[in-house]
Parts: structure tokens; C-alpha cells; sequence
């Protein structure tokens, strides 16, 4: 694997291969000593536009695990809050020997920008470019729901008839896109379910169903992943929705809700969460809840993606 | 005396053959075979003989973003396109929003030499569209404005808009608006559809350029005044268009050579050469274009050359300029879009790219094209040329061009502006040549 881009352009074989090799991952997590070699000597760079600390300190203790060294590199402060273009910043990474660019950026496409033109000869993952994708969250994402159905006989498998639903901004989210396109190379049945306002205009050649109605969903629907997004408040200034918490109410996973899931149904949030907006305490921290196995899971990923990228090119 | 010009064996628009004598800056013969002994003879057998290309939307940067193209560099770029006159946009720096300002683009445009500079008036002062800039003065300068538009904005104020079309009566201006509802296209990347959701671009919708087209259409009809529509890009504006017209209000309309050609489609490589705004959009809009050229619902094809430096276009897609380079393309991008196919001919061709332009910006000497008397603006083109298109047929300072490496058909030999040549062979003559003459 060159680069790690996006979810949309993956293989079914080669999604399986990556959350098997995070399932390698993991079981060294376990272990009293939980650091590889694998990656001695090379240096994996976090270059970061836009403020993420769970992502990135993910990204970092994923690549110290493999023995990478870790350069942090944040716009704030730096000489990109100083007008310095991307290619600028990529050609001094580039000059200072990165073999890995792990890039959070605002725009859309900058991770493919930086992957094709010749800027930079490193690999790229993208931790999240605007609001097209954010690969992966969404296999961290699969990768918990394959170890909450299956447990230890998850090799590879792949998440056939599993319904998931999706719940809030659609619109702006890298996260459900990344999911879209996984869940539905993996097998899975998606559901979307959004204030009309925060879905795309014309999703007709995307492999979902779109609802209003989140009590449809949850009682006729019966999803076996209910996954909430996170909400921004601001969204109701440009008039996406009317208020929080009419929000909340209309689109919110409330005690109520919650109840009336069926007893295996997990409740999956990609963090940070809004409690009491998207998400009450109650199911935040049910155990149906799979946040902090997300967050445990999205280390072990973030290991497989940096391996495949990293030490894949040795074998070559 | 300046240099006389004997064209022999050219095929003219409506496909006869003929001689064209030039003297004097003026077309003063033009027959089966006409003999000058002292004349330059230029061999046009096989090539086309249009009358000079006139481009009702050209962004010449100059004054205040020489970086990217001046009035020289830029009618460099418009005579090895077979252009001989170019309206100048008003987004300058300053704007081109005072009767100084214009008459400084137009002088600029007479020592350069290698095309005729109408520069277009601001419609507010300093593109704010707030208040209204000195029209009547732009109009009564050396300039003779005529047309006016706060390209790159919309002049979104309705009562602004009304007042700027009324206004503009008192000497027979046009208002060249820049469809754009801004609020419905704030942060807009590209078109909005299902790509765009993919790709996590902000959309820019067609019911932002339709909603303005329909808004001005009706303000015209009701002050009686006469709109122009720059760079229609959708379908349904050309419904709403072909309403109008069917109603009787004096609208006229343009397309750009790219929407004539290219897809969104191309957006998805993220490459920046292909943001333009208006966004490039989808297949059927790009066919209900052609169709609306070829009935005339659309008047004429004018560029919307765009010329960026290197840097504005080498980045991430959100922070790139918007633009293409297209004065050096235009006419081959016409060709493969439609006279390929044989939807337009080549009179047609002159119609939509000369006379026509020049007749809704007030340009005098083209209403005819090529005749006896005629002022003589030409170019030749080859149109069993074909390239590879690449920087080496770029003229300006811009590379921002969406063609590069694409085959494209024909090719301009020899242009001649006013009787002089600008380009010779196929290469852009030398600029102290061009001055001098």
C-alpha cells in the first residue's frame, strides 16, 4: 500500500487485510511490552492543519509502538500560520528525510494534493481531509463492530448484512462518508438519518438508504450499529437546524431512545461527544457503548496502516 | 505608408474563395484573384479566413496584478488566438471604476497594438456593490464604456441592480452581470450535485446563477433596459434565458469555451486547474449549452481568460484561485465542441466569436465582417491542424490552462489587427514590431 487516502478507492481483500493486521496489532497491546521494531529508523511526520489532539496523539502512539520516530508538526505557531503554502511544507518534510506523512488538513483533497504531485516521495495517510474523508476512523470503526460480533474469531471476516445506521451531520461529516464507503465494500447495510438540511443535496448514487426519522429507524429498522455523529452547535447559526435542542430532541439518542433498542444493538461515537446534544450520559456510557474500545481500537488501526505503508516497501 | 497584405486563395466564412487586399489598415479588395505587386503575399490556401475574434470577457490583471498578465502580455495571448479586440474585466486594483482608471487600460492597449482594448466599467465603486460607480463619466471618457459589470461579484442588490440597468440608458450601456447569489454559494468549491457530496466540496447550486438570471430578466423587462449574462453554466439559465428572449426583453448571454467542453467530472482528481467560477458542471448542462449557442438562445462565446501565476494554482483546491486561461484556445475549443459535428459552420463561428460580441459591446467595424471597406481585424486558421496543446501555445503569462495535453483541432496562423500583423506563421510577432507599426 502506497498511500492510505481514502476508503472509497479500497479493496474488500484489502480492507480485510488491514483490520487483520490490526487485530496483530492489538494482541500486542496486550503484551507486558507493548513496542515493535518494526519501524526503527524511519520517521513518520503528523502534520496537522487543524486542530486534532485525539487523532494525533493516536497517530503518535500508533507509530512510537512500531519504534517510528515522530515529528509533530502543527500549523498553529509554525511557518504555515505564516502564510507557507502546502508544497513548501511538504518539500522541507521532504528534505528533512520524512518517510511518512500522516496529514490532517481543512481543505478536501489536500491528502490527494499531497499524494500526487510530486511534492514528497513519503506515503500519505490521511487523518482527515474537510469534509471528504477520514479513512481511519471508519476502519477503527469496523474493526469494533467485527470484534463486538465476532470477538476473537474476527479474521477476516467482513461485516455482511450487518445494518448500521448513521445518525447527524451527514453534510459535513469525513467520518460517514469514510464509513459509507467501507461499510458498503465490507457488506454492510447503511442507513443515514439526518435533519434534511445536513444530508447532500444528491446522494442517489450512494450506496444508503436516507431517512428523517430517527424513531423509524431505531424501531423499524432495528440497526445492529446505532453510530452518532458529533453535532456542532454552530451548524444552527447558517440555519441548518433551528436550535440545540430542538436538535436534540428530533435527532438526539436520549434515555428513551436508548431503551427502546434492541438488546444487541451497539451504540458507537466517533468522539469527541456532545453529551446531552447527539448522545445522553446514559448511552454514552451503557455498554452497549463502544466509545472507549473505539478509541483503544483506532491505535492498533493507525499501527496497520503505518505498517503496511512503511514496512510494505521493504519486502518490495 | 504601413505594410499592404495580398491574402491569396482564403476560404471565407460562407465558403467562397477569395483574394483579400489590405492597405492601409483597411480591407480595400477582395475578389477571385486580385494582383498587388507591392503587397506582402500571404498564401491562405486551405486556411479559413475569420474576421478577428472579439472576446467580450477578458481578464487582463493589469493595472494592479502584473503578476499574473498585463495588457500587453494579455493581447499577446489574444492575437495568437485570432483575437483582434477584447472587452478588459474591471477587477483591477484599482478597479476599474473611474474614468482614469479606463483611459489608463485603454492607452495601455493602443501602445501595445496587438489588439483593441474596450476596457468594461465597474457597476459599483470598487466592485463593493453598494454605489454605483461614475458610469456616465466611464462612458464619456476616451474609454467610451459601454459595457459595465462587477465581474468576479454579482451585483446581488436588487434596488442596485434596477438602478445600475436604468442608468446605464442614457448612452446605450449594458449591464454584464455575474449571475452569483452569494449567500447561496458561500465557500462554494464546485458544482453542487452528487460529486461534490463525494468529494466533500462545498456545492455551488444552479438555482444561484438561475435565481439571479430570472431576477435581472424581470428587472429588464420591467425598466427596458438591456442585460448581458456573462459565462451562463447551467441548463436551467438557459431555460430561463429562452424565456426571456421568448418574451421579448433584450437579454443577451455568453458561454465560455470550457463550459462548452469540460465536466465536472475532472474535479475529482482535486487538481486545481479545473476551479472556475462559475464551477464546471455536468454533462447535460455542457449539452444544453451547445444547443442553446446553435439556436441562439446564447449569443456568443466569449473566454473569461483567467490568468493566475504558477502559485495560485499549485496548491490545495480550496485555497487555489479561480480560472482558466483561455484566449489562445477559444477557437479550437469552439471547433472540436461543435463545428467538428457540424452544428456550426464557420459563418456561425463569426457570428457568435465576432460580429456579434462587438455589436453588444459597442464595438464599431465588425457588423459586417470581412467586406470592402472594412476595417481589416482577421485571422487564418488551419482547420485540418491538429496538437497537442501545451504551453508552447500560450501566448500570456499564464499556464492555468485546462487543455494542456489534450489533442485539439485547428490552429491560427495570421492575425491582423487594424492591418498590421500580430501573428505570423503561427508565432506571436515581436512586440517592438507590433508597437512600432
Amino acid at each position: 500500500m502506497r498511500h492510505l487516502l481514502s476508503t472509497k478507492d479500497l479493496s474488500r481483500e484489502a480492507a480485510i487485510r488491514l483490520l487483520d493486521i490490526a487485530e496483530d496489532m492489538a494482541d500486542v497491546q496486550n503484551r507486558e511490552v507493548k513496542k515493535l521494531p518494526t519501524l526503527r529508523g524511519k520517521t513518520v511526520v503528523n502534520l496537522f492543519f487543524e486542530d486534532s489532539t485525539r487523532t494525533r496523539i493516536s497517530f503518535e502512539a500508533a507509530a512510537k509502538r512500531l519504534s517510528a520516530d515522530v515529528i509533530n508538526f502543527s500549523a498553529k505557531g509554525s511557518s504555515v500560520s505564516k502564510g507557507e503554502s502546502l508544497k513548501d511544507t511538504a518539500q522541507t518534510l521532504q528534505a528533512m528525510g520524512a518517510d511518512g506523512v500522516v496529514i490532517r488538513h481543512q481543505a478536501s483533497g489536500a491528502p490527494f494534493t499531497l499524494a500526487t504531485s510530486g511534492w514528497i516521495d513519503a506515503g500519505v495517510i490521511n487523518a482527515g481531509d474537510g469534509m471528504h474523508e477520514h479513512p481511519t476512523q471508519a476502519l477503527l470503526d469496523a474493526f469494533t463492530m467485527r470484534r463486538r460480533l465476532h470477538g476473537a474469531a474476527s479474521r477476516g471476516k467482513a461485516l455482511d448484512g450487518v445494518a448500521v445506521t448513521i445518525v447527524g451531520d451527514i453534510l459535513h461529516s469525513r467520518v460517514a462518508r469514510s464509513n459509507v464507503w467501507l461499510l458498503n465494500t465490507l457488506g454492510a447495510e447503511v442507513t443515514l438519518v439526518a435533519p434534511p438540511t445536513l444530508v447532500p443535496v444528491d446522494t442517489s448514487s450512494w450506496p444508503v438508504t436516507v431517512g428523517y426519522d430517527l424513531d423509524a429507524a431505531i424501531d423499524d429498522g432495528v440497526p445492529d450499529v446505532l453510530m452518532m455523529l458529533r453535532i456542532q452547535g454552530e451548524r444552527m447559526h447558517a440555519a441548518f437546524f433551528p436550535s440545540e435542542r430542538e436538535y436534540a430532541r428530533t435527532w438526539g439518542l436520549d434515555d428513551e431512545r436508548l431503551a427502546r433498542l434492541a438488546d444487541d444493538t451497539i451504540v458507537m461515537h466517533p468522539g469527541p461527544m456532545n453529551r446531552g446534544l447527539e448522545i445522553s450520559a446514559a448511552a454514552a456510557d451503557s455498554p452497549r457503548s463502544t466509545v472507549r474500545e473505539q478509541v483503544a481500537n483506532g491505535v492498533s488501526i493507525r499501527m496497520a496502516a503505518l505498517y503496511l505503508l512503511l514496512a510494505g516497501e521493504e519486502e518490495n | 505608408m504601413s505594410e499592404s497584405f495580398l491574402i491569396a486563395g482564403a476560404t471565407l466564412p460562407d465558403g467562397s474563395r477569395a483574394d483579400l487586399l489590405i492597405e492601409d489598415g483597411t480591407v480595400v479588395e477582395l475578389g477571385a484573384s486580385v494582383s498587388a505587386t507591392d503587397a506582402t503575399r500571404v498564401d491562405a490556401d486551405g486556411l479559413i479566413a475569420l474576421p478577428g475574434l472579439v472576446d467580450l470577457h477578458t481578464h487582463l490583471r493589469e493595472p494592479g496584478y502584473e503578476q499574473s498578465e498585463t495588457v500587453l502580455t494579455g493581447t499577446r495571448a489574444a492575437a495568437a488566438g485570432g483575437y483582434t479586440a477584447v472587452f478588459a474585466m474591471a477587477n483591477t486594483s484599482p478597479v476599474s471604476d473611474t474614468a482614469g482608471v479606463v483611459e489608463q487600460v485603454l492607452s495601455l492597449g493602443e501602445a501595445a497594438g496587438y489588439a483593441t482594448v474596450r476596457p468594461i466599467g465597474a457597476v459599483t465603486v470598487g466592485l463593493g456593490g453598494e454605489q454605483l460607480a461614475e458610469l456616465g463619466a466611464m462612458a464619456a471618457s476616451r474609454a467610451q464604456v459601454r459595457v459595465f459589470s462587477d465581474d468576479g461579484f454579482c451585483v446581488s442588490d436588487p434596488m442596485l441592480m434596477r438602478r445600475a440597468l436604468e442608468y446605464v440608458k442614457a448612452f446605450d450601456g449594458v449591464i454584464a452581470q455575474h449571475a452569483q447569489e452569494p449567500r447561496l454559494t458561500q465557500g462554494a468549491q464546485m458544482n453542487e450535485g452528487v460529486l461534490s457530496g463525494e468529494l466533500g466540496l462545498a456545492g455551488w447550486p444552479a438555482v444561484a446563477e438561475e435565481s439571479i438570471i430570472a431576477r435581472d430578466v424581470l428587472l429588464a423587462e420591467h425598466v427596458g433596459s438591456r442585460l448581458h449574462v456573462c459565462h451562463v453554466s447551467t441548463a436551467g439559465s438557459v431555460e430561463v434565458i429562452r424565456w426571456a428572449k421568448s418574451r421579448g426583453i433584450r437579454v443577451t448571454a455568453e458561454v465560455t469555451p470550457h463550459h462548452l467542453l469540460l465536466t465536472e467530472d475532472l474535479v475529482r482528481g482535486y487538481d486545481a486547474r479545473y476551479k472556475v467560477n462559475p464551477p464546471l458542471r455536468t454533462r447535460d448542462d455542457v449539452e444544453a449549452l451547445r444547443e442553446a449557442l446553435v439556436d441562439g438562445t446564447i449569443d456568443i462565446v466569449a473566454t473569461d481568460h483567467a490568468p493566475h501565476p504558477v502559485e495560485a494554482k499549485d496548491t490545495e483546491w480550496d485555497a487555489a484561485a479561480n480560472g482558466m486561461v483561455g484566449l489562445e484556445s477559444a477557437l479550437s475549443v469552439v471547433h472540436a465542441a461543435l463545428v467538428a459535428d457540424g452544428r456550426l459552420d464557420w459563418a456561425d463561428v463569426a457570428r457568435v466569436m465576432s460580429s456579434k460580441p462587438a455589436e453588444i459591446g459597442s464595438l464599431a467595424g465588425y457588423a459586417d465582417g470581412l467586406v470592402v471597406g472594412a476595417p481589416a481585424n482577421l485571422t487564418l486558421y488551419d482547420p485540418e491542424a491538429s496538437r497537442s496543446f501545451s504551453t508552447e501555445d500560450l501566448a500570456g503569462k499564464g499556464v492555468n490552462s485546462p487543455y494542456l495535453g489534450l489533442e485539439l483541432p485547428g490552429r491560427v496562423l495570421h492575425t491582423f489587427h487594424q492591418g498590421r500583423r500580430t501573428v505570423a506563421d503561427g508565432t506571436v510577432v515581436d512586440v517592438a514590431e507590433v508597437a512600432r507599426a
